[in-house]
């Protein structure tokens, strides 16, 4: 009987510690399945973040390597640098490359560094307990901005493919999410292109994935689902931002 | 053969012929040459990398990827910007990884000023960043010892897999001495069984410091400190001046410890039996020649170009013998020869008349 779907071998026997309805799930597995499908698990090396993305590392059987909250795209660099000829993904939730890490994120896509950034954007801080983050939503309820998330106060959702497609260094920038299975799909497309730009030397490439936070939402997961296509995407059009010819 | 060169620039022929591929700086007095020297040189080493990254933030964790991915990587900055990068030094010695950091000290806490101070000793010493770890620190006082140990540093940073910082200043790095690299090599190659470059051909390897488990931190922590005792052990530097014959031990290091030199010289001249200890490792302190020397000596002639770092070590050592005299110049002032000269031979007179 031919097998159609099952594990990905560079996804190791343990269990995600994610929460039901978390997208980390969904993108984990789908890099797994491009890390299979391109032949990358000999030369792919996996800078993990701080917070709910960080624990890959206990998933992927992959070189993989922690870094300080933010400074992914920075060591990646220092990577890549040494190992041109290898794959170097940051893993970064949006606190990190929005918040914290934006000036290591911004001149490494400047600097056109070949990597490939996984940029997970859920809106919120989840690992700390629901915070707001730079890409929280206008009128969005956090912990730290319990009457929503007010402009006047704490400025605007950050676009950050937006922002680095007008950086010269930039390649492939492409927003995707992970809210349904059509979307999905495309999310995977997305992510080998990213390789692709980075084995191709073309220039640094991003993936952002909305992506459902159903506990710090305080939602269901169908719920969170539907509001990635009802608010988020209204605020963070999805689709290729920038792409030049690879 | 010798070339009159920059204290920085030296550091930075050193690095190249120590091994080094990877530098990540980013500009600061009074070290910017070390910065410009790498610009120009890394691009000729084989598989050279030279960034100018947009931190001291940046460069660290740069490093900190180099290192993972085996090159031997250096980074270097002034006060401030080493405050910014003790987040990554953290990091490092978690990770356990080798990098060589070299801080050209300025005067002064927040911005100082770009003039050369020892006031980052406490900062260097006693780990930096967050959490149990420390890092040996080097503290040269010429422009060939500034050379002769960035070797030294790469191969401790290698053979203990921990960041090894250089202690230096504003005179240091920019002063001219002719230097020779003659005997600078690269020495020999250390196992790298922990670097991550595609898992091709074994199983794949995971560096991460973060341990939920409270036993395993705990146990990571303790695996740090075993390395801390064998450091402490194993690789305590200092050089003696004068000891044998000495009424009047001055301790001082890297700049302070070269003004001295000179005092020392003219006391000797005038018959004052005053002698030296230089620490050239801050970090494992020599802790055990100075606490000898209190059997047989009573005073201690502290000279710092701070309010007072290094006494806490020296009466550390000294276990509750001896007596302290102290003279510091902070801010940036770079006391004379003469000045210091004076200084000493007053605490001199004046603890022998306390004798009588």
């Amino acid at each position: 009987m031919k097998q159609v779907y099952g594990r990905p071998k560079c996804l190791k026997e343990a269990h995600f510690h994610y929460c039901p309805g978390c997208g980390h799930s969904i993108v984990n597995r789908l890099l797994a399945e491009v890390i299979d499908e391109m032949q990358l698990r000999d030369k792919i090396i996996c800078v993990a973040p701080a917070g709910c993305g960080m624990l890959l590392y206990n998933y992927f059987d992959i070189d993989t390597l922690e870094s300080a909250h933010g400074r992914g795209a920075a060591v990646s660099t220092g990577i890549k640098r040494v190992l041109p000829d290898n794959l170097v993904f940051s893993y970064q939730g949006d606190g990190d490359l929005a918040a914290i890490g934006t000036a290591e994120g911004f001149h490494a896509a400047n600097r056109g560094e070949l990597i490939s950034v996984i940029f997970v954007n859920n809106g919120v801080y989840g690992m700390t307990g629901g915070q707001m983050a730079p890409t929280t939503m206008i009128d969005q309820v956090t912990t730290t901005c319990p009457s929503g998330r007010n402009p006047a106060l704490a400025g605007h959702p950050v676009k950050v493919c937006e922002v680095f497609a007008v950086l010269g260094g930039t390649s492939y920038l492409e927003r995707v999410a992970v809210n349904k299975p059509s979307a999905v799909v495309k999310a995977k497309k997305a992510i080998v292109k990213a390789f692709q730009h980075q084995m191709n030397k073309t220039g640094f490439s991003l993936v952002e994935v909305l992506s459902p936070c159903p506990t710090n939402w305080k939602m269901t997961p169908i719920q969170s689902c539907k509001w990635i296509d009802e608010v988020m995407v209204k605020e963070f059009p999805l689709g290729v931002i920038k792409e030049v010819k690879c | 053969m010798k070339k009159l060169m920059s204290g920085n620039a030296a550091l930075g022929e050193a690095a190249v012929l120590a091994g080094c591929t990877c530098y990540f700086g980013y500009p600061i007095t009074p070290q910017n040459e070390l910065t410009e020297y790498m610009a120009k040189r890394m691009p000729e080493v084989e598989g050279g990398v030279f960034i100018q990254s947009e931190s001291e933030i940046a460069a660290i964790n740069m490093v900190l990827g180099a290192s993972v991915a085996g090159a031997r990587a250096m980074t270097s900055s002034s006060s401030p910007g080493i405050s910014l990068k003790q987040e990554g030094i953290s990091y490092l010695a978690a990770d356990e990884l080798p990098a060589v950091i070299v801080n050209m000290a300025r005067g002064g806490p927040g911005m100082g000023n770009i003039s050369p101070a020892q006031s980052d000793y406490l900062q260097a010493t006693r780990g930096g960043g967050h959490g149990d770890y420390r890092t040996i620190v080097l503290c040269p006082s010429s422009v060939q010892e500034l050379a002769d140990l960035v070797p030294v540093a790469f191969d401790l940073a290698d053979l203990y897999r921990n960041p090894v910082l250089i202690l230096g200043d504003g005179m240091l790095g920019q002063m001219m001495e002719p230097v020779s690299f003659d005997h600078i090599t690269k020495g020999k190659d250390f196992p790298k069984d922990y670097i991550l470059n595609g898992a091709k051909g074994r199983p794949s390897r995971m560096v991460r410091s973060l341990l939920f488990d409270t036993k395993e931190e705990e146990e990571h922590n303790w695996k740090l400190y075993r390395k801390v005792k064998r450091m402490e052990q194993n690789e305590v530097r200092y050089e003696t001046t004068l000891l044998d014959d000495a009424e009047m031990v001055v301790v001082a290091y890297g700049t302070s410890a070269r003004i001295a030199k000179g005092a020392i010289k003219r006391l000797r001249q005038e018959g004052l039996k005053v002698g030296l200890i230089r620490p050239i490792t801050a970090w494992p302190f020599p802790k055990e020649i100075i606490k000898e020397t209190a059997n047989r000596v009573e005073d201690f002639f502290v000279f710092e170009m701070s309010t007072g770092q290094l006494i806490e070590d020296v009466q550390l050592s000294l276990e509750g013998k001896g007596r302290i005299h102290f003279y510091g110049r902070p801010g940036g002032v770079i006391p004379t020869p003469i000045e210091l000269y004076r200084i000493i031979s007053r605490h001199y007179y004046q603890s022998k008349r306390g004798k009588a």
